[in-house]
């Protein structure tokens, strides 16, 4: 492609609309898996070349896999042919870095997003605050089985590391 | 038992096949687990694990360079090349004994992996430090667990005595003092896993008397695991069941 016109805010933008493989009303970017994007242009061709670097949720994350999938084919359906794929591990991630966006998105679909005191602030659903701990953990790696004792819905939340 | 020639490549093993063994262990409660969130839960640790695994023996492959990969070491090696304690490879029993072995193991991981996160080796704190995270968590929960079943029934407090007196002898070997052990000590890799007795042992005696549970007083500790020299008769069948794919079909993958 005619790199010229490539930026990194472009990439950034187009990795946006990458969704979380299990979390699909989030995106990889809300989630903070992607830690870097750094494009390049030949000096005489003016070729990009592209660098994204991901880092995985939990060390035994299933989906990173298909992230990095995702990513290959989203960013090869935008003409990008010199891509490069990097995972670090350090900084260890952390739901410090998901995006406020993401958050709202995921209690709209009905998950409590992660808090700092380590439980969640309130039901997804009533948003009553009577809530308790079902179990520590839940259907993917980085989510908790709740439940609100008021309107009595079982909810996910968002595990906070 | 011959002397390792590379101490780091010794100790970047003993941490992933901890790890390994561990997680398959756990992972035989998919499905079978005493209740849905139980059988989650147990299938999510393993999953940390396994995950933790695949960065200590893929870190462990690279220091030994002769071209393995963490999947080779993991799936390609027989019992006595493992470096694992002994007793992370004891069978599961039942829900109280795997629960007692995660509650010890992860009441050393916590306090061991923080140190590791000062280490000299770079991608050693690097591991650590995504680790400690997931073992911190494993840790309230396999506490809350031991004291809520501990300080329970009749039948699940005799349960827990007995996991915590079949295990207490192999917990001695976390502690363990070696050649390797001195190494990864001069070289500011690691602490001593001697130096964490004391505070475990608090933290551990802590737990157990809010589960109404007696310590063990016998000294005596199994060792054998974490050098290689005598694994238990289990590793070996374990090890059956988990190699068998790539025993049967080297280098399959999907
Ligand atoms: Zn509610």
């Amino acid at each position: 492609m005619n790199a010229a016109v490539l930026t990194e805010k472009q990439v950034w933008d187009w990795l946006e609309q990458v969704p979380d493989p299990e979390i699909p009303v989030i995106s990889i970017v809300d989630l903070g898996v992607v830690r870097n994007v750094c494009v390049e242009h030949d000096d005489d061709t003016q070729a990009a070349s592209v660098k994204v670097t991901i880092t995985p949720t939990y060390s035994g994350c299933p989906a990173m896999r298909e992230i990095a999938t995702n990513i290959e084919s989203a960013l090869t359906q935008r003409g990008i042919t010199d891509l490069e794929l990097q995972t670090q591990i350090a900084p260890a991630w952390t739901t410090d870095w998901m995006s406020e966006v993401g958050k709202q998105r995921l209690e709209d679909y009905g998950i409590a997003a992660p808090q700092a005191k380590g439980a969640p602030e309130r039901c997804p659903q009533c948003k009553s605050t009577a809530v308790e701990k079902v179990s520590q953990f839940g259907s993917t790696p980085c989510k908790a089985q709740w439940r609100c004792t008021d309107c009595l819905e079982p909810f996910e939340y968002f595990k906070c590391i | 038992m011959t002397e390792s020639p590379n101490p780091l490549f010794e100790f970047l093993l003993r941490q992933g096949d901890n790890a390994l063994v561990l997680g398959h262990r756990t992972s035989e409660w998919c499905g079978v687990g005493p209740a849905l969130e139980e059988d989650i839960a147990l299938a999510n640790t393993a999953l940390d694990l396994i995950g933790q695994t695949q960065l200590w023996l893929g870190y462990a492959a690279e220091v030994e360079g002769k071209n393995r990969s963490a999947n080779d070491l993991a799936f390609m090696r027989d019992a006595y090349d493992f470096r694992n304690i002994l007793m992370l490879e004891v069978p599961n029993e039942d829900f109280g004994r795997t629960m007692v072995r995660q509650f010890l193991f992860d009441a050393f991981q916590v306090p061991w992996l923080s140190a590791l996160r000062q280490s000299s080796d770079q991608r050693v704190s690097e591991i650590a430090s995504k680790s400690v995270k997931e073992a911190q968590y494993h840790l309230e929960r396999s506490a809350e667990t031991v004291i809520a079943l501990g300080d329970g029934t009749p039948e699940s407090h005799a349960r827990m005595q007995a996991a915590l007196n079949y295990l207490w002898p192999y917990s001695g070997e976390m502690f363990g003092n070696d050649s390797t052990d001195q190494a990864m000590h001069e070289q500011g890799i690691a602490p001593l896993p001697q130096s964490l007795h004391k505070p475990w042992m608090q933290s551990v005696s802590n737990t157990l008397a809010q589960a109404c549970l007696a310590v063990p007083e016998d000294p005596f500790a199994h060792s054998g695991g974490r050098t290689g020299f005598r694994h238990t008769e289990h590793l070996g069948h374990m090890l059956s069941t988990m190699q068998v794919l790539q025993r049967s079909y080297p280098g399959a993958s999907w």
